[in-house]
């Protein structure tokens, strides 16, 4: 209920600030707020803007689970197994830093123009963070936990799913959900081109055609999916990481 | 039952610990006591398998202890509880690991917490409960593979004085009840006389025994307030300052 006002209240802020430029700026470039709205909500009962809006939620939701199933175990396995880390760690820290977006021509090349090359360059993306954090984070769980297990007879299969998983589903969790806005933004400039859905295709389709009220249809629509998409992430972490989030009782 | 022969343990090239042999006998508990970094902490992993040591051995009934095992259990520093797991299922996971079924694990977890008055936080997680709690719910789960051999890193150490003495009457009522062998680490005189059927003071660089004292009168928290509790203190004292 609180986060429901606290949303109310950013949105009515957002909207005077917008409100604002759109005087400032005279009408033409940036709609006003009530009229970009209300085409908004025009739109969202028409079947085209559900299917440039599944296109993309598609797309994403896609990346973000193939980011999470491929970069997750690779960084529990690095992480704990120094000898792995030490083979992969250098690779892993030297590409980092490079946009791996410019390498969206050869996906395009390679992959084709379909879905297949947008899913991979947006998880290629995520992945990265999702393998950095996790690895870093097994790499900080306590020892404590293992001599835990350890001490009792545990073995390899008990420190796994009883320590290691459980430890670094936080981390991992935490940059799922940082690298919500980042997939986002790597899916508009992914369907900005060599494409005819998403919602990415709308706002750069009707940016060309001048049309600028239905560009902020398109713009609406991916702000409230990176927004669902945050929302999604947080409530999964919240379930699924139960003990990060709880406080002491009195 | 248990014993130590001539254990050395070496850290980096320097020897921390050098010939310690001491023998358990059956409900029978030792202390032991010594200035901090002496190796208590690594005397107790060697006793339990999770450290070998460099020289000597550890036997149980007769048999060498090289690695972990589930007869023995281990109260290790800061109650080493899993924050992802909730109390029962932390009390549990010795029980766990032995293969023994998830209806009849939860059933024995119960009944531990129960006997430590802790069943109705059995769905909390550990970061919920205070450092009294989370000590209570470590002895419920050291307790719940029904251990041949207990041993206890500084279990209290960590605890305000009034939840302290509370805890060290709890640990001997349940001890009391299953008399399981048990050898206790702590910085702390006052507690050694409390808990410890005999008290071996360690000292020295590398650590060796220096003393071992007997304390028949163990077992009574009120023990260190009578004239014996008080000699045995003074003598104890005595032999840790003249280290």
């Amino acid at each position: 209920m609180k986060g429901m006002l606290r949303y109310a209240v950013v949105l009515l802020v957002l909207g005077l600030l917008w409100k604002g430029a759109a005087i400032a700026l005279g009408g033409r470039i940036l709609p006003d707020p009530l009229e970009a709205l209300s085409a908004f909500v025009q739109a969202a009962g028409t079947a085209a803007f559900w299917k440039h809006f599944g296109a993309s939620a598609w797309r994403v939701l896609a990346a973000m689970g193939l980011a999470w199933i491929t970069a997750f175990p690779l960084g529990l396995f690095m992480g704990s197994v120094r000898r792995v880390d030490a083979m992969l760690a250098p690779f892993v820290f030297l590409t980092y830093p490079i946009p791996k977006i410019v390498l969206l021509p050869v996906f395009l090349l390679v992959l084709g123009l379909g879905d297949a090359s947008k899913i991979v360059m947006i998880s290629l993306i995520l992945g990265y963070q999702i393998l950095v954090t996790t690895r870093d984070g097994v790499r900080a769980i306590h020892p404590r936990y293992f001599d835990s297990i350890r001490s009792i007879g545990g073995g390899k299969r008990h420190l796994l799913f009883d320590v290691l998983v459980p430890a670094a589903l936080p981390h991992g969790f935490t940059s799922l959900r940082l690298g919500t806005g980042v997939a986002v933004a790597v899916l508009f400039f992914v369907e900005s081109f060599a494409t005819t859905s998403g919602l990415g295709y709308l706002i750069m389709d009707a940016w060309g055609a001048m049309d600028y009220v239905r560009m902020f249809t398109g713009i609406i629509g991916m702000s409230l999916l990176g927004a669902a998409l945050y929302e999604a992430a947080d409530c999964l972490e919240k379930k699924v990481c139960r003990w990060m989030f709880l406080r002491k009782k009195s | 039952m248990l014993e130590a022969d001539s254990l050395s343990r070496r850290f980096d090239g320097r020897t921390v610990l050098d010939n310690v042999s001491f023998s358990l006998g059956e409900e029978e508990t030792l202390a032991v006591v010594g200035p901090s970094g002496c190796g208590k902490t690594t005397l107790l992993y060697m006793l339990c398998g999770l450290s070998a040591p460099d020289a000597g051995q550890v036997l149980l009934d007769g048999n060498p202890v090289s690695r972990p095992r589930n007869d023995i259990s281990i109260i290790l520093q800061d109650y080493g509880l899993l924050p992802w797991k909730t109390v029962r299922d932390n009390v549990a996971m010795g029980l766990k690991v032995q293969g023994v079924s998830k209806a009849k694990r939860r059933r024995e977890a119960e009944v531990r917490l129960d006997e430590l008055g802790m069943l109705e936080r059995a769905d909390d997680y550990p970061g919920t409960l205070s450092g009294g709690e989370q000590q209570r719910v470590a002895i419920a789960r050291a307790f719940a593979t029904r251990p041949r051999l207990m041993l206890l890193d500084e279990p209290f150490s960590s605890l305000d004085a009034l939840t302290r003495e509370k805890l060290q009457q709890t640990m001997l009522d349940v001890w009391k009840r299953r008399r399981v062998p048990s050898v206790l680490v702590t910085h702390s005189l006052e507690e050694a006389v409390t808990l410890g059927r005999r008290i071996l003071v360690l000292g020295g660089s590398p650590a060796t025994p220096v003393a071992c004292l007997d304390n028949p009168g163990f077992g009574d928290p009120a023990l260190k307030t009578t004239p014996e509790g008080f000699a045995l203190l003074g003598e104890l004292r005595r032999t840790l300052e003249g280290i």
